[in-house]
Formats: C-alpha cells, structure tokens, sequence
C-alpha cells in the first residue's frame, strides 16, 4: 500500500488498492479533501474547493 | 473490418461514478481515452484532433466548462453524451422549466423576475410559502424556502448583493409539501432504468444532502412523466426528479444531465455505468 502525507497536518495517509489518479480522498486525520495527483510515485495535493457551477 | 471506436471520457475528478464508467469501458474492450478538463484545450482552427474521437462522453463536475467543451464538440461533428442542446436546458434549472411548460409537462408553478422589487411582488401574489432557487446549481445548494415578508426581502437583498449576476435572475417557485421524500428515476433514451426514493425529513431530499435511497417501482405513471419530460428536453443520458403532489400527482422538479448514482446503481442492482457506455457506443459515429 502506498503512502501519502497531508500536505494540510502532515498525517501519513495509506493510499486503498485501486486508488486512481483523479480520485479525491480525505485525510482520515484533520478531514481535508485531497486530490490523488499521481499513483507511482503516490502523490496527493489539496483538492479544489467546490465551485458554484459544480454539480451533476 | 470495422474500425474500432474510439471514446473519449471528459471528467473532472474520479468519482465512484467514472470509476465504474472506466471499468464497464475496460470490460467491453473499448478504446477510451481520459480526458481531464482541466488539462484539455481546443484549437478551434484545428478540430483534427478531436474528431478522432467516435464520441465523448461528458462528465464534467463544473457545468460551465462542460457545456463549453460539448458546444466545441458538436461543432466540430463529435456527437457528444449529452449533447450540448441538452446540457444547455438541463443545466439551466430556468431553462428547463420553460422547456417542460412548453411540452406541457406537470410541474411546480414557477415565476422569474430580474429585480428584488419585481420578485418580491411576485412572491407576494404567489403567496407564502415559496422557494428560491439559483438558476445553476447542484446538490441542494443555495436553495432557500421563504415563509414571510420577511424572509423574502432579506435573502432576496443578499442574493441582489452577494451574488453574481445570475442570482438576480430570481428563479421563484411554488413550495410543494413533499411526503417526506421525492423520486429519483435514470432515463437512457426511450428507457426508465430504474428509479429510487430518496428520504429525507428536511424539506431537501437530495441525496448528496443526507437523503437516504429505497428502490422505487416503476409504474406506467412514472414511465408516461419521466418519457414526456425527458423528449421535452432533448433525451439523452438523464435523471428525473419526481415530486409527490397529493392532489396534482406527479410533478417534474428537474433534470440532470450528469447525474450522480452512486446511491442508485447498488440500491437497483443495475449496472448504469455500463448502460451509460453503450448507449455512447450506439451515439458514436458507426456506433449505431
């Protein structure tokens, strides 16, 4: 399993088998959005705030 | 031999949604590219390179980059699901409205006026209460439900000041007093999928709100509205919200044009997301 630090509070962060590139998760620690950059190397970055046109 | 379509998928993030999309693509050994929106860019001097897609599947989570990206599209000939005339109705919750009343399709009575004064006259021949909606928007945000003079006059000063110009276009529709939950139903062309409750005890049912999923049958009712609603705005890939009236029946609240169903597809046990590939395989040129 890789592992990724917070970029917010520096929490170590194991990346779940199937995890892709494009996928947002939450910091389990302070419970930030964070957007999967980049699977190999794992790479994470804040994830873009919600937009006012964003939706489905 | 037939030459072997070529997809192209346009999101944004990875949602559970396109996960599934981009596995039901994987399954039926289709050449799909990922096509992230905020990486793409479009030479329009030169359509060459998108015209190499068959089709493009539009999955965008920001409506006004999406609606941009299918309008270049289908001008260079890519059809596009949804197409960009129905992404520009559906995504427009106003314009939608206006489509439905023309097909004369049930919905909340609705009214629309450009300035605080002229809404707060409507809203007080209307009658009390109301709600206010943005014209674009997702998700249960911005909705406000107006029970006063009150209220009417604060929210629509701050939609006046706060907002962007969109938001004085005041969106007023009728309040109905829903049975605690609304109808979800995912139309694919000349299908009804499937359909799914969704529960709530706030006056907000939506799910990416807390409301919960239950399947829904699909009665010849339902069928007959969600047929009329979604030929009203062009067909397509699309999700009907149902609202219960105890005396009207069943009313049209809107339609999305890039639903979510990550509650629906395992509350249904349908495979939507590999519904959703081959209808974009059948949309595909030579896909038919």
């Amino acid at each position: 399993m890789s592992t990724v630090t917070c970029p917010e509070c520096e929490a170590q962060i194991g990346l779940d088998a199937g995890t892709e590139a494009g996928e947002i998760i939450v910091c389990s620690d302070c419970g930030v959005d964070l957007e999967v950059t980049s699977i190999e190397p794992a790479a994470v970055q804040l994830a873009p705030m919600e937009q006012e046109d964003w939706g489905e | 031999m037939q030459k072997r379509l070529k997809i192209g998928v346009l999101y944004s993030r990875v949602r559970v949604e396109e996960k599934w999309i981009f596995a039901a693509m994987e399954k039926r050994g289709i050449d799909y590219e990922r096509l992230d929106d905020r990486a793409i860019s479009f030479d329009l001097e030169n359509p060459e390179p998108w015209r190499a897609f068959d089709a493009v599947l539009e999955r965008s989570i920001s409506y006004t980059s999406g609606l941009y990206a299918l309008r270049l599209l289908n001008s260079f000939g890519v059809p596009t699901v949804n197409t960009a005339a129905v992404a520009e109705v559906c995504g427009d919750k106003l314009t939608t409205s206006a489509m439905l009343a023309k097909a004369g399709v049930p919905q909340p009575r609705n009214v629309v006026a450009f300035t605080p004064e002229a809404a707060l006259d409507a809203i007080e021949a209307f009658g009390y209460p109301v709600v206010l909606k943005p014209v674009v928007g997702s998700w249960g945000r911005l909705l406000a439900k107006i029970n006063d003079r009150d209220a009417a006059e604060a929210v629509l000063e701050h939609k006046a000041t706060l907002g962007s110009v969109q938001h004085s276009v005041f969106y007023i529709q009728e309040f109905i007093k829903k049975p605690g939950r609304d109808i979800r139903a995912i139309v694919i062309g000349d299908r009804v999928l499937t359909a799914m409750y969704r529960k709530s005890e706030h006056w907000i049912t939506n799910t990416a709100r807390g409301g919960e999923g239950e399947l829904c049958p699909i009665t010849p009712e339902i069928e007959e509205m969600c047929l009329k609603a979604t030929a009203a705005v062009g067909g397509g890939v699309l999700a009907v919200d149902l609202i219960e009236h105890t005396e009207r029946g069943y009313l049209v609240n809107e339609i999305n044009h890039t639903m979510e169903f990550h509650t629906m597809q395992p509350v249904s046990g349908i495979d939507i997301a590999g519904e959703i590939v081959d209808y974009t395989v059948k949309s595909a040129v030579g896909g038919g």
